[in-house]
């Protein structure tokens, strides 16, 4: 019973090919999987968006949105209708085409990264040998199209934007993919669905995950925090800051294009926080043996549901970082941390199983962390600004 | 140590987050068509014609005399004088308007007609949902809709009204002494025309 709950939806996708001429059978197949995804997903973002800003409401002390149905749970269908009504504003000078294919890029790349992505026990859209790799070069696509999007712009704001945009994300993909690469070392594998089910044993009660021992911990921050900078969200939100470039690289977007941004930055959002649940947390594992029986979709989605309520917190709580700040960041300690998390992983892959094991990666990871953060505080002076030409 | 802010500053916001659930002090927003804070005396936003009386058009204390359509500094007050005229608070007869005016869209509430009034006409009023479909018509009141009893005038500014009423009070008193006056000085000659408003308004 537990079994048939589980794996409810590919034996439903299972019965429906079924039913068609064999000829079609692979096309009906790949739109079962891809078509739910794309429904799915772009639900969960509407509903993320109210969470978002009640969530952050809440930390201001504020009630966030209540007045659209209940609790103001259908405020993203009243955004949606205003975003659809609103006038497509394209610029004068601006490269049309390019300005119009943008955002298209932009949703694409993001939906593609998805379909490696195991959201439950079997389910999955493409089980790829090189699904990692697949994923992040999907990944680098947006990056394409965030200066597609600055540059056929003609504004200077939006090149500036997309500048900080592409700066930002190519710093910190570095340390992103050298974290992910001590999984893949650890699981010998590129393939999410194998790295997951390598997750998936128990010792006694508790999981096999990576988060688990000290590298994976130390790669599983790393991780996270250059996901952060990649989905440009707060505090890596210099490639859209408001106060300093009005939207960034979508300035000049309008009306739907604009919700695709949106809709693209919280999908991007929610795939790379899926790729850490699937490379660190055990993807569709249940966190402790004993809960095995509830369904392992249930389980992705549950995980994806902290890590965004995680996101949204560390928005509502950090202010954006400075260009240099962001840049010393990444390359003066993310880089160096992800190149010695990539020793532990090998020392750690090598000893023999025990507590010398724990406490020798341990001090890999703590050690380093001290000092480096003691270095990258040394420079910090917090003391009144002086100005140069203030006088 | 690096990232101890970080922790510091996430813990407040969790502070914050979870208080907002249980102590309703936090939460200081007012949720407005439900509840509304009291409006302070001294509120204004657009003016209105003041009436004594029952009927409106009876009661109206403008006698047209156009000084406010003239002061108004973003010109929004339209005023057609009366052909003939009726009798006022005092019983005497003055014009009234036939038509006034008021471009809402254009006031910009700044009080000036309300000070220039030497009849004690024109008055603020306080309601501001004033939301219309109609952009232009809706926006522009006539004397009709601007018309609002003494009585309103007293529930919306009790202070400004009863010092109003003083003033009437005095003014009433000094016109009827000089009725008298004028009275006693040619007995025999019938009531002579009251003089001209602007006049008897000055100290
Ligand atoms: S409040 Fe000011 S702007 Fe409005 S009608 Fe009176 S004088 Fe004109
Ligand atoms: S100044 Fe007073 S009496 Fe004269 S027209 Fe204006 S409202 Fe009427």
């Amino acid at each position: 019973m537990t079994e048939t709950i589980d794996q409810i939806f590919v034996i439903l996708k299972h019965w429906l090919v079924g039913h068609v001429p064999t000829a079609v059978e692979p096309i009906v197949s790949e739109l079962l999987s891809v078509v739910p995804i794309i429904l799915l997903f772009p639900l969960l973002f509407a509903l993320i968006t109210v969470m978002e800003r009640k969530g952050l409401g809440r930390i201001q002390n504020r009630y966030g949105p209540n007045r659209v149905g209940p609790c103001g749970i259908l405020q993203p269908i009243a955004d949606g209708i205003k975003t659809l009504t609103k006038e497509n504003i394209v610029p004068h000078s601006a490269d049309k085409v390019v300005h119009l294919l943008a955002p298209l890029l932009l949703v694409m790349a993001t939906f593609l990264g998805y379909a490696v992505l195991p959201v439950g026990r079997n389910m999955v859209a493409a089980n790829m040998d090189a699904g990692v790799l697949f994923f992040f070069a999907v990944g680098s696509m947006t990056e394409l199209s965030v200066f597609m999007a600055g540059w056929s712009s003609r504004n200077k704001y939006s090149l500036l934007g997309a500048m900080r945009a592409i700066a930002q994300m190519i710093s910190y993909e570095v340390p992103l993919i050298l974290s992910s690469v001590t999984v893949i070392m650890a699981a010998g594998t590129l393939s999410t669905v194998s790295i997951v089910e390598q997750q998936s044993g128990y010792t006694g009660i508790f999981p096999h995950w990576f988060v688990f021992t000290p590298w994976g911990f130390a790669g599983f921050v790393l991780f996270m925090i250059a996901a952060t900078a990649e989905s440009n969200r707060s505090p890596f939100d210099l490639p859209e800051g408001e106060s300093e470039l009005i939207a960034g690289y979508y300035t000049e977007y309008s009306g739907f294009k604009f919700a695709l941004f949106f809709l693209a930055e919280y999908l991007g959002m929610m795939s790379i926080s899926g790729m850490a649940i699937t490379l660190f947390l055990g993807g569709w594992a249940a966190p402790l043996s004993f809960l095995t029986w509830i369904p392992s979709y249930l389980w992705f989605f549950g995980k994806l549901f902290f890590f965004i309520a995680g996101f949204i917190w560390i928005r509502g709580t950090l202010p954006r970082l400075r260009m240099d700040q962001l840049m010393n960041f990444a390359w003066k300690f993310m880089l160096p941390m992800a190149l010695i998390n990539l020793v532990t992983a090998g020392v750690w892959r090598f000893m023999p199983t025990g507590i010398l094991r724990w406490l020798v990666c341990s001090a890999m990871v703590v050690a380093p962390y001290v000092l480096l953060g003691r270095g990258f505080m040394l420079g910090k002076r917090l003391e009144k600004r002086t100005y140069r030409f203030a006088d | 140590m690096l990232g101890e802010g970080i922790v510091r500053g996430l813990a407040e916001t969790a502070r914050n987050f979870l208080g907002s659930f249980v102590s309703k002090e936090r939460l200081t927003t007012v949720q407005f068509p439900e509840e509304r804070l009291p409006q302070a005396e001294a509120a204004r936003d657009f003016p209105f014609l003041v009436y004594d009386g029952e009927d409106w058009q009876a009661g109206m204390r403008c006698v047209a005399c156009q000084i406010c359509e003239k002061e108004c500094p973003p010109k929004c007050i339209f005023i057609e004088k009366s052909k003939d005229k009726k009798p006022d608070a005092l019983g005497r007869a003055q014009f009234y308007p036939a038509r006034f005016d008021i471009d809402v869209s254009v006031c910009m509430s700044c009080q000036i007609c309300v000070e220039v009034c030497p009849f004690e006409a024109i008055k603020m009023d306080t309601a501001f949902e004033l939301s219309t479909d109609d952009r232009f018509g809706g926006l522009l009141w006539d004397r009709q809709k601007l018309a609002l009893s003494d009585a309103h005038y007293h529930a919306i500014h009790p202070t400004d009204a009863a010092h109003t009423d003083e003033l009437l009070a005095a003014e009433k008193a000094k016109a009827e002494a000089r009725t008298k006056a004028a009275v006693a000085k040619a007995s025999p000659a019938p009531m002579p025309q009251p003089p001209a408003p602007a006049a008897a308004n000055e100290p």
